[in-house]
């Protein structure tokens, strides 16, 4: 080992580990500012999401979101694309699926329908991240700003179908109908019958997730097109020499990442609500980006983070609940120091580290 | 019917000056080489102080200092992360957008106690409008008389701030030995460096500069437009702002068009919701809505003119490599 370098555990341990316990302190001390105990806080948290069947539901439920939006993110990170779009793929991913729902419940079982769910949020996600990647790679218009752009689209799009179009007859709040039994996914409630789920709503989207966290796996590493991916992102310019088509990349890896997007639906729409209703991604795209981060782009690390953003998210109703002065919106102060020290500060402790690693092994080579 | 435009331009000038202040601020920025996706964030921190800080001391102008103050805060983490840590600018934008979407609800919670909101402000503790001399003596007078007392007339200060920061920003920008060495850094920086000019510096002012201008559109939207803070306020203003920069081809005097262009729209769908329009029928409100984005989008695409961006811009400075 040279110096100023470090061993693996180290880069994808260690470090990550100093970003979070950054994070973690400043919204402790924010705790401390608005005049409440943060163990106290902590100790909340954790009961609620962890403490009993219902808030593990929950957890899980949440959890499932976030492996959908943070793989999205994830895929495009590894052609070096920043698909801040997640958010918008997921919304008009839903419509996929409640159009899919809305056609087939009536007729036939659900597990005829799910796979066709399935698709239709797949496509119409991956149909939403097309425009931006294709602008990308064919006008040079920054990827960013067009996801951005595409998100508050998709938003009047969206309060545009469902306040006039697919709202039923007779009622006055924006949301389609309801799906019968054959639109509808089963809970993990009415399935483990053994495990307490309480009222909680994960369903076998959470399956699904897992199920997508190893096909994403595969494809990353274990694909010619996923070599392709890594290429490109590590270096555009060599990956253009060794004969990759940087549009193909471009287009190819933003329809990936705008079909993990757009599967959320399937969790919330299809499994959850029942029904396609506004805002149903509720920033779950944009907590994909701190999933992605901390996760760093590998779908253990997305499966663990998630399961960290599911605890803070159910955990945090909970603490909401207890102690009113700390409202939900702690979980956004949380999620934006995360983003911060695991994103933008990743390598603030760094030369740090480094320093003491070079200490420590010179001293063991001098003895 | 002219009373109807009035009653539309009267508005729009109303609409434009948060997007602005904000889309000057992001100007500022992104000549200086450093990608600003946190607007959006600076001016929700802003409105937050602004409100917080005049409903405490019953003024106004400390609100607009409190709303500067934070702003600048943020803008400083930001310049932090993307200056000396040379992170990711996005990735840092994105963060400061959710530390202020989250802090400001929390802590108006924890400090008032209404749900996140600010109490409500009472008239002398807001900027009012200005009457300007002699507009109620001219409002007789045909045509011009109610342009006068209508239109320019009767706009809170920081209305008429806003529309003189353009000069103000163009003189910065393009006659002043600071806004050529902020270009510099903006598109070359390290040719700036050569000259002997620090590029950290320049960019840390030109950080601080837009933190100063996105406190002035957060403190305009709680603290003159409306009377008070309200959980997520800034409504996407800030990317709205971004869009205007990127349609103004980074000019302050595009941009103070492209911001009349969006307030327009603005003001448009307020006025047009659940109207016909001969010919057309009724247009969707989501349509306006959307409108600002779309043309961006199309704009950068290359489809009207060609927006190009400065050249160093979201690129960290190193200044040496060993």
């Amino acid at each position: 080992m040279s110096k100023g370098q470090l061993p693996r555990w180290v880069d994808y341990g260690v470090l990550p580990a100093l970003n979070l316990l950054a994070a973690f302190i400043i919204s402790g001390l924010v705790v401390v500012v608005i005049g409440e105990d943060p163990f106290e806080a902590v100790k909340w948290l954790v009961w609620g999401a962890l403490g009993y069947g219902e808030g593990i539901g929950y957890t899980l439920y949440y959890a499932t979101n976030f492996i959908f939006t943070g793989l999205a993110v994830a895929v495009a990170f590894h052609a070096g694309l920043f698909n801040i779009g997640g958010e918008g793929q997921a919304y008009v991913g839903g419509l996929g699926i409640a159009l899919v729902c809305l056609a087939m419940d009536r007729f036939v079982p659900w597990w005829v329908t799910f796979p066709f769910a399935i698709i239709g949020g797949a496509v119409f996600g991956a149909a939403w991240a097309f425009i931006p990647g294709y602008l990308q790679a064919k006008r040079g218009s920054h990827i960013v700003i067009t996801t951005i752009m595409f998100n508050f689209i998709a938003s009047a799009l969206m309060v545009y179908l469902l306040s006039n179009i697919l709202i039923p007859q007779g009622t006055m709040s924006p949301s389609s109908r309801n799906f019968e039994a054959g639109g509808q996914l089963p809970l993990l409630r009415n399935v483990f019958t053994s495990f307490d789920f309480g009222q909680s709503p994960v369903n076998l989207a959470f399956f699904l997730a897992l199920a997508v966290c190893v096909v994403v796996w595969l494809l990353i590493w274990h694909t010619k097109l996923g070599y392709e991916i890594r290429s490109f992102g590590a270096n555009p310019d060599a990956a253009a020499y060794a004969g990759i088509s940087p549009v193909r990349i471009t287009v190819v890896t933003m329809l990936i990442s705008g079909a993990l997007a757009g599967l959320m639906g399937i969790n919330v729409v299809m499994g959850e609500q029942t029904r396609l209703l506004l805002d149903f991604a509720g920033g779950a795209g944009f907590v994909g980006i701190a999933v992605a981060l901390m996760g760093r782009g590998h779908p253990i690390g997305i499966i663990l983070a998630s399961m960290l953003f599911g605890l803070l998210y159910q955990g945090g109703a909970e603490l909401a609940f207890e102690i009113p002065t700390i409202s939900r919106d702690m979980i956004v102060v949380i999620q934006a120091l995360v983003i911060l020290f695991a994103g933008a500060l990743e390598h603030m402790f760094r030369p740090a580290v480094v320093a003491f690693f070079d200490r420590f092994s010179s001293s063991t080579a001098e003895a | 019917m002219l009373d109807t435009i009035i009653l539309v331009l009267d508005s729009t000038f109303r609409l434009s000056t948060p997007l602005l202040f904000a889309c000057l601020a992001g100007l500022f920025s992104e000549r200086s080489g450093i990608v600003d996706i946190g607007l959006e964030g600076k001016i929700l921190g802003a409105a937050f102080a602004a409100a917080a800080a005049a409903y405490v001391f019953q003024s106004p102008w400390i609100g607009l200092l409190a709303g500067i103050m934070v702003s600048v805060m943020l803008a400083l983490v930001h310049g932090y992360a993307s200056i000396s840590q040379r992170g990711n600018q996005v990735v840092s934008g994105v963060a400061i957008n959710f530390l202020a979407a989250g802090l400001t609800v929390l802590l108006g919670q924890a400090w008032f106690s209404q749900g996140g909101r600010t109490p409500a402000l009472s008239p002398a503790t807001r900027f009012e409008s200005l009457t300007l001399p002699f507009a109620d003596t001219l409002a007789n007078v045909p045509v011009l008389g109610p342009i006068y007392a209508n239109l320019i007339s009767g706009h809170n200060i920081l209305v008429y701030a806003s529309f003189a920061a353009v000069p103000l920003t163009w003189w910065i920008i393009f006659r002043t030995r600071f806004g050529l060495r902020l270009r510099a850094v903006g598109e070359n920086p390290s040719a700036a460096d050569t000259a002997g000019l620090s590029v950290t510096l320049l960019r840390y002012r030109a950080t601080i500069i837009c933190g100063i201008l996105c406190g002035f559109s957060g403190a305009y939207l709680s603290v003159a437009q409306g009377a008070g803070f309200i959980k997520d306020m800034s409504a996407g203003k800030g990317f709205i702002a971004l869009a205007a920069l990127i349609f103004a081809k980074w000019k302050p005097v595009n941009a103070m068009f492209t911001c009349l262009l969006f307030g327009f729209l603005d003001a448009l769908a307020i006025r047009l919701q659940g109207q016909e329009i001969p010919g057309i029928g009724e247009v969707p409100v989501q349509v306006f809505q959307a409108l600002p984005y779309v043309l961006t989008v199309v704009l950068l695409a290359g489809f009207i003119g060609r927006a190009i961006p400065p050249k160093a811009s979201g690129i960290p400075y190193v200044k040496e490599r060993t």
